[in-house]
Protein backbone atom coordinates (compact mmCIF):
# COMPACT_ATOMS: atom_id res chain seq x y z
CA UNK A 1 0.00 0.00 0.00
CA UNK A 2 1.57 3.38 -0.68
CA UNK A 3 0.98 6.52 0.59
CA UNK A 4 0.24 9.81 -0.55
CA UNK A 5 2.34 12.22 -0.04
CA UNK A 6 1.28 14.90 -2.07
CA UNK A 7 0.56 17.72 0.22
CA UNK A 8 -3.27 18.50 -0.58
CA UNK A 9 -3.96 22.15 -1.56
CA UNK A 10 -6.64 24.12 0.35
CA UNK A 11 -8.88 26.38 -1.65
CA UNK A 12 -7.19 29.64 -0.87
CA UNK A 13 -4.09 28.10 -2.06
CA UNK A 14 -5.32 27.01 -4.97
CA UNK A 15 -6.59 30.22 -6.37
CA UNK A 16 -3.96 31.93 -5.26
CA UNK A 17 -1.48 30.63 -7.77
CA UNK A 18 -2.34 32.38 -10.87
CA UNK A 19 -1.59 28.91 -13.14
CA UNK A 20 -4.34 27.11 -10.70
CA UNK A 21 -6.39 29.53 -11.05
CA UNK A 22 -6.84 29.59 -14.75
CA UNK A 23 -6.73 25.55 -14.86
CA UNK A 24 -9.36 25.61 -11.84
CA UNK A 25 -12.06 28.16 -13.48
CA UNK A 26 -11.59 27.59 -17.68
CA UNK A 27 -14.03 24.74 -17.76
CA UNK A 28 -16.67 27.48 -16.15
CA UNK A 29 -16.56 30.11 -18.82
CA UNK A 30 -18.40 27.81 -21.58
CA UNK A 31 -21.15 26.88 -19.21
CA UNK A 32 -20.99 30.52 -17.88
CA UNK A 33 -21.48 31.80 -21.38
CA UNK A 34 -23.87 29.50 -22.26
CA UNK A 35 -26.47 30.24 -19.41
CA UNK A 36 -26.02 33.74 -20.42
CA UNK A 37 -27.36 33.63 -24.33
CA UNK A 38 -30.30 31.56 -21.98
CA UNK A 39 -30.97 34.11 -19.75
CA UNK A 40 -30.82 36.84 -22.23
CA UNK A 41 -32.85 35.00 -24.62
CA UNK A 42 -35.80 34.06 -22.09
CA UNK A 43 -35.10 37.54 -20.68
CA UNK A 44 -36.11 39.65 -23.69
CA UNK A 45 -38.55 37.41 -24.37
CA UNK A 46 -40.57 38.07 -21.23
CA UNK A 47 -38.91 42.14 -21.96
CA UNK A 48 -41.04 42.85 -25.46
CA UNK A 49 -43.48 39.96 -25.84
CA UNK A 50 -44.77 38.50 -22.61
CA UNK A 51 -45.05 41.42 -19.50
CA UNK A 52 -48.29 43.77 -20.57
CA UNK A 53 -47.49 47.68 -20.45
CA UNK A 54 -47.51 49.77 -16.86
CA UNK A 55 -50.16 51.41 -16.28
CA UNK A 56 -48.49 54.54 -15.64
CA UNK A 57 -45.14 54.29 -17.24
CA UNK A 58 -46.79 52.42 -20.49
CA UNK A 59 -44.18 50.36 -22.89
CA UNK A 60 -41.15 52.43 -21.32
CA UNK A 61 -41.29 49.91 -18.48
CA UNK A 62 -39.68 47.67 -20.74
CA UNK A 63 -36.56 50.35 -20.12
CA UNK A 64 -36.28 49.05 -16.72
CA UNK A 65 -35.40 45.57 -17.81
CA UNK A 66 -32.03 46.87 -19.05
CA UNK A 67 -31.77 49.79 -16.79
CA UNK A 68 -32.35 48.26 -13.39
CA UNK A 69 -29.60 45.65 -14.12
CA UNK A 70 -26.94 47.89 -15.47
CA UNK A 71 -27.69 50.14 -12.36
CA UNK A 72 -27.20 46.98 -9.76
CA UNK A 73 -23.72 45.74 -11.89
CA UNK A 74 -22.48 49.57 -11.37
CA UNK A 75 -22.56 49.21 -7.75
CA UNK A 76 -22.44 45.40 -7.07
CA UNK A 77 -18.80 45.61 -9.35
CA UNK A 78 -17.39 47.70 -7.41
CA UNK A 79 -18.33 46.26 -4.12
CA UNK A 80 -16.79 43.46 -5.74
CA UNK A 81 -13.63 45.21 -6.54
CA UNK A 82 -13.69 46.78 -2.66
CA UNK A 83 -13.88 42.98 -1.50
CA UNK A 84 -10.66 42.48 -3.53
CA UNK A 85 -9.10 45.85 -2.57
CA UNK A 86 -9.40 44.43 0.81
CA UNK A 87 -7.61 41.03 -0.44
CA UNK A 88 -4.62 43.24 -2.29
CA UNK A 89 -4.09 45.30 1.09
CA UNK A 90 -4.72 42.77 3.88
CA UNK A 91 -3.43 39.51 2.23
CA UNK A 92 -1.05 40.14 -0.73
CA UNK A 93 -3.42 37.68 -2.98
CA UNK A 94 -2.38 37.75 -6.26
CA UNK A 95 -5.56 37.15 -7.72
CA UNK A 96 -7.33 40.12 -5.87
CA UNK A 97 -5.32 42.26 -8.07
CA UNK A 98 -6.01 40.69 -11.14
CA UNK A 99 -10.01 40.96 -10.08
CA UNK A 100 -9.68 44.61 -9.21
CA UNK A 101 -7.94 45.12 -12.72
CA UNK A 102 -10.29 42.91 -14.75
CA UNK A 103 -13.50 44.61 -13.12
CA UNK A 104 -13.10 48.45 -13.44
CA UNK A 105 -13.81 48.66 -17.32
CA UNK A 106 -16.69 46.42 -16.88
CA UNK A 107 -17.83 48.83 -13.93
CA UNK A 108 -16.97 52.11 -16.16
CA UNK A 109 -19.37 50.30 -18.73
CA UNK A 110 -22.61 48.93 -16.68
CA UNK A 111 -22.41 52.09 -15.19
CA UNK A 112 -22.40 54.48 -18.22
CA UNK A 113 -25.35 52.37 -19.72
CA UNK A 114 -27.51 52.88 -16.34
CA UNK A 115 -27.13 56.54 -16.89
CA UNK A 116 -27.57 56.24 -20.69
CA UNK A 117 -30.42 53.92 -20.64
CA UNK A 118 -32.07 55.90 -17.13
CA UNK A 119 -32.02 59.26 -19.05
CA UNK A 120 -33.60 57.89 -22.22
CA UNK A 121 -36.30 56.57 -19.64
CA UNK A 122 -36.44 60.29 -17.66
CA UNK A 123 -36.93 61.97 -21.38
CA UNK A 124 -40.31 60.44 -21.58
CA UNK A 125 -41.63 60.09 -17.61
CA UNK A 126 -39.48 63.39 -16.02
CA UNK A 127 -39.90 65.52 -19.09
CA UNK A 128 -35.89 65.72 -19.03
CA UNK A 129 -33.16 63.69 -19.62
CA UNK A 130 -30.90 64.83 -16.81
CA UNK A 131 -31.22 66.15 -13.22
CA UNK A 132 -28.76 67.00 -10.74
CA UNK A 133 -30.03 65.17 -8.40
CA UNK A 134 -28.85 63.01 -5.84
CA UNK A 135 -28.96 59.36 -7.47
CA UNK A 136 -27.74 60.51 -10.57
CA UNK A 137 -25.07 62.45 -9.30
CA UNK A 138 -23.88 60.37 -6.91
CA UNK A 139 -23.64 58.14 -10.51
CA UNK A 140 -21.80 59.91 -12.26
CA UNK A 141 -19.34 60.27 -9.71
CA UNK A 142 -19.07 56.51 -9.50
CA UNK A 143 -18.58 56.69 -12.77
CA UNK A 144 -15.75 59.01 -12.78
CA UNK A 145 -14.58 56.79 -9.60
CA UNK A 146 -14.00 54.00 -12.51
CA UNK A 147 -12.91 56.17 -14.79
CA UNK A 148 -9.69 57.22 -12.49
CA UNK A 149 -8.91 53.85 -11.39
CA UNK A 150 -8.75 52.65 -15.07
CA UNK A 151 -6.57 55.50 -15.44
CA UNK A 152 -4.83 54.43 -12.28
CA UNK A 153 -4.37 51.07 -13.61
CA UNK A 154 -2.90 52.43 -16.95
CA UNK A 155 -0.34 55.34 -14.84
CA UNK A 156 2.00 52.72 -13.26
CA UNK A 157 4.26 50.46 -15.01
CA UNK A 158 4.63 48.34 -11.84
CA UNK A 159 1.46 46.61 -11.63
CA UNK A 160 2.22 45.29 -7.59
CA UNK A 161 2.79 49.11 -7.01
CA UNK A 162 -0.40 49.90 -8.65
CA UNK A 163 -2.51 47.51 -7.39
CA UNK A 164 -1.84 49.05 -3.85
CA UNK A 165 -2.57 52.35 -4.98
CA UNK A 166 -6.17 51.15 -6.36
CA UNK A 167 -7.00 49.21 -3.97
CA UNK A 168 -6.51 52.09 -1.37
CA UNK A 169 -8.44 54.39 -3.55
CA UNK A 170 -11.04 51.49 -4.18
CA UNK A 171 -11.58 51.67 -0.76
CA UNK A 172 -11.75 55.25 0.03
CA UNK A 173 -13.76 55.49 -3.30
CA UNK A 174 -16.51 52.89 -1.61
CA UNK A 175 -18.21 55.59 0.45
CA UNK A 176 -20.15 56.06 -2.31
CA UNK A 177 -21.93 53.27 -2.80
CA UNK A 178 -24.12 53.76 0.46
CA UNK A 179 -24.63 57.61 -0.72
CA UNK A 180 -25.91 56.03 -4.24
CA UNK A 181 -28.20 53.59 -2.47
CA UNK A 182 -29.68 55.77 0.01
CA UNK A 183 -29.60 59.45 -1.83
CA UNK A 184 -33.24 58.80 -2.86
CA UNK A 185 -34.05 58.85 0.81
CA UNK A 186 -31.83 61.24 2.33
CA UNK A 187 -32.76 64.08 -0.22
CA UNK A 188 -35.48 65.13 -2.51
CA UNK A 189 -34.72 63.70 -5.51
CA UNK A 190 -36.85 63.19 -8.79
CA UNK A 191 -35.64 59.01 -9.04
CA UNK A 192 -38.17 56.57 -7.45
CA UNK A 193 -37.42 55.37 -3.91
CA UNK A 194 -36.75 51.37 -4.05
CA UNK A 195 -39.87 49.79 -5.70
CA UNK A 196 -38.33 45.78 -5.70
CA UNK A 197 -35.77 45.31 -2.59
CA UNK A 198 -38.37 46.59 0.05
CA UNK A 199 -39.17 45.67 3.90
CA UNK A 200 -42.53 45.20 2.59
CA UNK A 201 -41.98 43.67 -0.22
CA UNK A 202 -42.04 44.82 -4.44
CA UNK A 203 -44.12 47.33 -5.31
CA UNK A 204 -44.74 45.79 -8.66
CA UNK A 205 -46.47 43.26 -10.25
CA UNK A 206 -45.39 39.29 -11.06
CA UNK A 207 -45.74 40.35 -14.89
CA UNK A 208 -43.01 43.21 -14.66
CA UNK A 209 -41.05 41.45 -11.58
CA UNK A 210 -40.58 38.81 -13.73
CA UNK A 211 -38.73 39.55 -16.84
CA UNK A 212 -36.77 42.40 -14.53
CA UNK A 213 -35.10 39.70 -12.36
CA UNK A 214 -34.66 37.38 -15.39
CA UNK A 215 -32.66 40.37 -17.07
CA UNK A 216 -30.90 41.07 -13.59
CA UNK A 217 -29.55 37.09 -13.65
CA UNK A 218 -28.37 37.17 -17.16
CA UNK A 219 -26.56 40.56 -16.87
CA UNK A 220 -24.89 39.52 -13.50
CA UNK A 221 -24.23 36.31 -15.55
CA UNK A 222 -22.59 38.18 -18.39
CA UNK A 223 -20.14 40.37 -16.01
CA UNK A 224 -19.57 36.90 -14.49
CA UNK A 225 -18.85 35.32 -17.97
CA UNK A 226 -16.61 38.71 -19.07
CA UNK A 227 -14.78 39.16 -15.41
CA UNK A 228 -13.62 35.93 -15.72
CA UNK A 229 -12.14 36.36 -19.06
CA UNK A 230 -10.90 38.96 -18.13
CA UNK A 231 -9.14 37.47 -15.34
CA UNK A 232 -7.35 34.80 -17.39
CA UNK A 233 -6.15 38.00 -20.31
CA UNK A 234 -4.64 40.23 -17.40
CA UNK A 235 -3.03 36.43 -15.68
CA UNK A 236 -1.87 36.29 -19.17
CA UNK A 237 -0.63 40.05 -19.75
CA UNK A 238 1.62 39.60 -16.51
CA UNK A 239 3.12 36.13 -17.99
CA UNK A 240 3.56 38.21 -21.46
CA UNK A 241 5.30 41.08 -19.69
CA UNK A 242 7.76 38.69 -17.96
CA UNK A 243 9.00 37.14 -21.12
CA UNK A 244 9.35 39.86 -22.75
CA UNK A 245 11.23 41.39 -20.07
CA UNK A 246 13.86 37.89 -20.17
CA UNK A 247 13.45 38.19 -24.08
CA UNK A 248 15.37 41.85 -23.77
CA UNK A 249 17.98 40.33 -21.09
CA UNK A 250 18.88 37.30 -23.49
CA UNK A 251 18.87 40.04 -25.97
CA UNK A 252 20.92 41.98 -24.14
CA UNK A 253 23.04 39.28 -22.73
CA UNK A 254 24.06 38.17 -26.54
CA UNK B 1 -43.10 42.99 -33.02
CA UNK B 2 -45.09 44.44 -30.44
CA UNK B 3 -46.24 48.18 -30.61
CA UNK B 4 -43.90 49.93 -28.37
CA UNK B 5 -46.25 53.07 -28.24
CA UNK B 6 -45.36 56.45 -28.37
CA UNK B 7 -42.51 56.46 -26.77
CA UNK B 8 -40.92 53.58 -28.61
CA UNK B 9 -37.80 55.58 -30.21
CA UNK B 10 -36.68 56.08 -26.76
CA UNK B 11 -36.88 51.56 -25.68
CA UNK B 12 -35.28 51.19 -29.32
CA UNK B 13 -32.27 53.48 -28.43
CA UNK B 14 -31.76 51.88 -25.08
CA UNK B 15 -31.66 48.68 -26.06
CA UNK B 16 -29.78 50.04 -29.42
CA UNK B 17 -27.32 51.42 -26.73
CA UNK B 18 -26.96 48.18 -24.52
CA UNK B 19 -26.60 46.15 -27.18
CA UNK B 20 -23.97 47.82 -28.44
CA UNK B 21 -21.77 48.50 -25.42
CA UNK B 22 -22.39 45.08 -24.26
CA UNK B 23 -21.17 43.65 -27.95
CA UNK B 24 -18.04 45.84 -27.68
CA UNK B 25 -17.13 44.76 -24.92
CA UNK B 26 -17.48 41.02 -25.65
CA UNK B 27 -15.67 41.68 -28.70
CA UNK B 28 -12.80 44.05 -27.01
CA UNK B 29 -12.00 41.27 -24.65
CA UNK B 30 -11.75 38.49 -26.90
CA UNK B 31 -9.39 40.35 -29.29
CA UNK B 32 -7.29 41.36 -25.79
CA UNK B 33 -7.02 37.95 -24.54
CA UNK B 34 -6.29 36.57 -28.59
CA UNK B 35 -3.87 39.14 -29.51
CA UNK B 36 -1.78 38.09 -25.83
CA UNK B 37 -2.06 34.28 -26.80
CA UNK B 38 -0.52 35.15 -30.28
CA UNK B 39 2.51 37.11 -28.80
CA UNK B 40 3.03 34.47 -25.96
CA UNK B 41 2.83 31.64 -28.22
CA UNK B 42 5.64 33.79 -30.88
CA UNK B 43 8.17 34.09 -27.09
CA UNK B 44 7.71 30.51 -26.13
CA UNK B 45 8.34 29.38 -29.56
CA UNK B 46 11.29 30.90 -30.09
CA UNK B 47 12.00 29.39 -26.39
CA UNK B 48 11.71 31.88 -24.12
CA UNK B 49 10.90 31.01 -20.49
CA UNK B 50 10.62 32.75 -17.42
CA UNK B 51 13.59 31.94 -14.85
CA UNK B 52 11.38 29.51 -12.52
CA UNK B 53 10.86 27.30 -15.80
CA UNK B 54 12.97 24.56 -16.48
CA UNK B 55 13.49 24.93 -20.38
CA UNK B 56 12.19 22.72 -22.72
Amino acid sequence: MSIDTTPRQSWWTRIAHPGQFTAWTTPWLKPLAVVTVLLFALGLWFAFFNSPEDYQLGDTVRIMYVHVPTAWLSQFIYAAMAVSAVGTLVWRHPMADVSMKAAAPLGATFTALALFTGSLWGRPTWGTFWEWDGRMTSTLVLLLIYLGIIALWRAFEDQLRAARVVAIFTLVGAVNIPIIKFSVDWWATLHQPASVFRPDGPRMPGSILTPLFVMLFAFTFLFFTLHLMGMHTEIKRRRLINLERRAAERGGAA
Amino acid sequence: MIDLGPHAAFIIWAYAGVTLAVGALIALRIGQSRRIERRLSALEAQGVRRRSEKSA
